[in-house]
């Protein structure tokens, strides 16, 4: 039986759901005898595949970068799973929504700096005025909320996947824990 | 005042105004007033006293005539006698002296003239409105003089409470607020229920957009409002009136007062009304605009001093209604029909309209239609007479769409349904309500869904905020029309608004949030293209279409 | 009338017979007989408001759902408690108070104690299906030692009703339509110079969410304590 193929990506998030993802420890071993990891902040390779079965996404959709990321993988994924709160609610990303990204630029880069007082011009993804989760830009297949979710639930999730069910992640999830 | 006394005022009254040799009826409603109304009366008084014509003209203002679009309106009667009237419509101040020149010799002002012989009046019916236009609405005596408070006197002293309310159950009559709840049924429920105290209310805080009715009544007729009031205290024996009137009615406010304090002089309100030993006082709370507040449990909680929500029915104010006590809640339109019923009996009522919508409705017509204003016509006229007949159809040879009814809680009714008689029934039939009254006309350049947009923005910043569904769904829907609106919306943003609109339908606590989907589920049912084709289609992979900003 | 002399009543809840006395609420009724019913504005010891819609239950030979916290039993009711429809609807509903406000779990007070949060648990939301709204509300840390988050509020007004019914202070109304009422103090003046509130902090204790909060608190530290409440209601009807 060939390897289930398996991604993770890291949008406007704190990659603490990575870390959970981490966190299964040595189930992590036991997963590699039957996934792939093709494409992840993880591993090595910088070009997301061409066809992959599950996609894990952490983090909401706050820039342009975010934005054809998204699309990308989308378009690329048979299983599109929202990892966490970040990427099922906006989660803490969406704290800056109430403000014009013009504000949250001086915040952070102005009156918060130290140095070079000044938000950068270049190399830095053009922000978006809202915040949003996955959901409202692409569809989403699998919701797996949390803040991480922990090991255990992605464990479970990437299991049932790997088994060919669609999870049922509302008995054992929670927004915000 | 004992009836004797009433009547004497009434007979002395109709002798005055019959020694004047001409009279002269300046509509002093709203509509008119706006228009430059009262301008035209001074100039007509002033007129008068210049010629000396004081002892054979008499000039009065008079309410609402019903073709507001036209006004100010006024009405000549060359001699009274011979019952010839002469309407004239957009009269301004500087006509006066042709008016009162053509009093003697008979001739009519040609330019000035609006033709009274036209569907628009012929065939309406009026019974609501029956003073309106001909009553000096500030004018206690006048109304007396045109048979008022006859209803009140036979159900004073000819009638036990109980007979009364038996002819309004015989009369067919339902509620005009926009329930269409019977009536007299209402009343017997309250007569039986339980109470230390009981009260009725007028429902007079009309809400709905481009609704005008109540507003009509109460600036033309405010002594006919009174009297059916003062009727069905003494049916259920109440011993205190409100008036809940919208504050932005101040034409109304004022002669609702003045109307209060001349009633009670004459004791046709107050203590010992009609010579009997039966006390009614009534009192005006002023609302503050919150449409939220016509609805009843809302509307007892303003009057009560208290945020106006609604609360959870049943308890039904007529069992647990104002300070917990049994309250009768009619509208403004309902207790105008009132004192008809009662003079001329609950059997000639029921004969008007159809078998199980009596009487007439008042509807202001509005929008696109050639003749706008207030009309009034039995339950069952069909609805292409209302709108091709007495509204004289599009104007600058557009096409009918569509015509709204019952305001935000209605409905669109599209062509196809001009044949339908205007009834309770048949209005739920083809998924509108009757409502409180109000017909918006619309011809094909009006867009459907900026059509349910308008209404949702109303509903949303009009839900009180108590319930989840109506305060947030609302507010959702409307963000989903706005996105459908400016050709950024999917087939999964319409499947979502119809959730939503099933949803916050059954779930909502009150009437607002009940009724606020219906006009997005009727421009739905009859105009669904009109939806679909501004609806974009979604990415292949499943990616949503994007805002602007994304797109730059 | 005092429960000794009411009369009772049988009905049906969920095809099971139950008996309940006539001035009581379905919910009541529900609850005697271990049958759950979500709620969020009801709190036992304050008045009921019917205004989150939760409670919704279906009656036989009735289209339209009722509230069972408002809606008194009566001979021979049949009430469904739970079925495909009502469990689409209360998602909805809690869908919607999601989308309204500002509810960032991870990082408040309340986490892990929150009624608001675990009924998205309990009625089986894993995202919100309607877009978010994101208003701009406020926060007033004026008082010494508590905070009304505006972002947190879902307007049950437990707060509103218990310094009104319990404590008799007052201090707590709401102002506003729509989506822009809010609670306030007083006359809409920083809750830390209101004259009417006694600081005794029921309403902290009563608030389903993080929107009211003892400033000691860190996230997912506020515990809130009801116990008092039915007691208080208790012994008070009894000196009655």
């Amino acid at each position: 039986m060939s390897k289930v193929k398996v991604a993770t990506v890291w949008l406007d998030g704190c990659s603490g759901c990575h870390m959970s993802f981490l966190d299964m420890d040595e189930r992590l071993v036991e997963l590699a005898t039957k996934v792939d990891i093709v494409y992840s902040p993880l591993v090595d390779p910088k070009n997301f595949p061409d066809m992959v079965d599950v996609t894990l996404v952490e983090g909401a959709v706050s820039s342009t970068d975010d934005f054809n990321k998204i699309l990308k993988i989308r378009e690329h994924t048979k299983i599109l799973v929202s990892l966490g709160d970040c990427a099922v609610t906006s989660n803490v990303p969406c704290m800056r929504n109430v403000y014009s990204v013009e504000e949250v630029l001086d915040r952070a880069y102005v009156q918060n700096a130290a140095v070079g007082k000044k938000p950068p011009t270049k190399i830095v993804p053009k922000l978006f005025d809202k915040v949003r989760p996955v959901h409202e830009v692409v569809k989403v297949d699998v919701f797996v909320p949390g803040c991480p979710p922990s090991a255990d639930t992605i464990h479970f999730v990437l299991t049932e996947l790997i088994a060919g069910r669609i999870p049922d992640t509302n008995a054992i999830t929670r927004f915000g824990a | 005042m004992n009836p004797e006394e009433l009547r004497k005022i009434a007979i002395t009254q109709k002798e005055s105004n019959a020694q004047y040799k001409h009279q002269i009826c300046v509509c002093t409603a709203a509509g008119c007033v706006s228009s430059g109304a009262d301008k035209v009366k001074d100039a007509l008084n002033a007129g008068v006293k210049k010629l000396g014509l004081e002892s054979t003209v008499q000039v009065k203002g008079v309410g609402c005539m019903g073709p507001c679009s036209a006004g100010p309106l006024v009405r000549v009667k060359v001699r009274v006698e011979s019952e010839g009237e002469i309407l004239y419509k957009e009269v301004t101040p500087e006509n006066a002296t042709e008016i009162l020149a053509s009093l003697d010799t008979g001739k009519k002002i040609d330019k000035l003239e609006y033709n009274t012989d036209v569907p628009f009046f012929t065939r309406q019916k009026k019974v609501v409105l029956e003073n309106a236009g001909y009553v000096d609405p500030d004018s206690f005596v006048d109304y007396i003089g045109h048979d008022g408070y006859e209803a009140m006197i036979k159900a004073y002293t000819e009638m036990a409470p109980q007979d009364v309310i038996e002819e309004v159950i015989k009369s067919g009559l339902r509620g005009r607020g926009g329930g269409g709840y019977p009536t007299g049924l209402k009343w017997s429920t309250v007569a039986k229920a339980r109470g230390t105290r009981k009260f009725v209310i007028c429902n007079a805080d009309e809400g709905d957009p481009g609704a005008f009715m109540d507003r009509a009544v109460a600036e033309s007729d405010p002594y006919r409002l009174l009297e059916g009031m003062a009727i069905a205290a003494y049916a259920i024996g109440a011993d205190t009136g409100y008036i809940y009137l919208r504050a932005e009615y101040p034409l109304a406010v004022k002669r609702l007062r003045a109307a209060i304090r001349q009633a009670e002089r004459h004791q046709t309100l107050g203590n010992g009304i009609c010579g009997t030993t039966f006390n009614f006082r009534v009192e005006i709370r002023l609302g503050a605009g919150a449409f939220v507040c016509g609805e009843e449990t809302a509307l007892i909680a303003s009057i009560e001093g208290n945020r106006g929500q609604p609360r959870p029915r049943p308890p039904y104010p007529a069992a647990s209604g104002l300070w917990g006590f049994p309250t009768l809640i009619n509208n403004v339109e309902t207790l105008a029909n009132i004192p008809y019923i009662v003079r001329e009996g609950g059997d000639a009522y029921g004969s008007i309209g159809t078998e199980k919508s009596k009487g007439t409705k008042v509807f202001a017509l509005a929008g696109k239609v050639e003749n706008t204003g207030l009309i009034e016509v039995p339950m069952g006229t069909l609805l292409k007479e209302i709108i091709f007949d007495i509204g004289g159809g599009i104007p600058d040879g557009g096409k009918f769409k569509a015509v709204q009814t019952g305001g935000p809680s209605g409905g669109c009714i599209p062509d196809q349904f001009l044949d339908m008689p205007v009834d309770y029934e048949s209005l739920a039939k083809a998924g509108s309500i009757m409502g409180s009254g109000g017909m918006i006309v619309m011809d094909d350049t009006s867009s459907m869904v900026d059509i349910a947009k308008f209404f949702m923005e109303f509903c949303m910043t009009e839900s009180c905020g108590k319930c989840v569904p109506c305060r947030v769904g609302t507010v959702q829907m409307h963000n989903l029309l706005e996105k459908i609106a400016n050709n950024e919306a999917t087939e999964d943003d319409l499947a979502l608004l119809q959730e939503l609109c099933d949803m916050v339908k059954n779930t909502s606590l009150c009437g607002l949030g009940q009724t606020a989907p219906n006009p997005v589920v009727s421009t739905l049912r009859y105009f669904r293209d009109e939806y679909e084709s501004r609806l974009v289609r979604k990415g292949d992979n499943g990616s949503k279409p994007q805002p602007e900003e994304v797109k730059a | 009338m005092s429960p000794m002399t009411a009369q009772v009543v049988t009905l049906k809840i969920d095809g099971q017979d139950v008996s309940a006395h006539e001035n009581d609420s379905i919910l009541t009724a529900a609850r005697e007989h271990g049958v759950f019913i979500p709620t969020l504005c009801n709190l036992d010891g304050l008045t009921t408001l019917g205004a989150c819609r939760l409670c919704l239950v279906e009656m036989a030979g009735s289209p339209k759902l009722l509230p069972a916290c408002t809606t008194k039993v009566s001979e021979g009711m049949e009430v469904v408690t739970s079925s495909e429809r009502i469990a689409k609807y209360r998602r909805m509903v809690i869908e919607l108070l999601f989308a309204e406000g500002n509810h960032i779990c991870a990082v408040c007070v309340s986490n892990g104690h929150c009624e608001l949060q675990s009924m998205a648990q309990t009625v089986g939301m894993t995202h919100v299906s309607v877009p978010y709204l994101y208003p701009k509300r406020t926060v007033d840390a004026s008082h010494e030692r508590f905070t009304v988050d505006h972002n947190r509020c879902i307007l049950c007004m437990r707060c509103v009703r218990v310094c009104d019914e319990i404590e008799g202070a007052h201090t707590w109304d709401v102002m506003g339509r729509g989506t822009a009422a809010k609670v306030i103090t007083d006359m809409n003046q920083p809750w830390g110079t209101s004259d009417t509130c006694t600081s005794c902090g029921k309403c902290v204790h009563v608030c389903p969410t993080g929107s009211l909060f003892e400033k000691t608190a860190s996230v997912s530290e506020m515990l809130k304590r009801r116990h008092f409440l039915p007691y208080l209601t208790m012994m008070r009807e009894e000196v009655e």
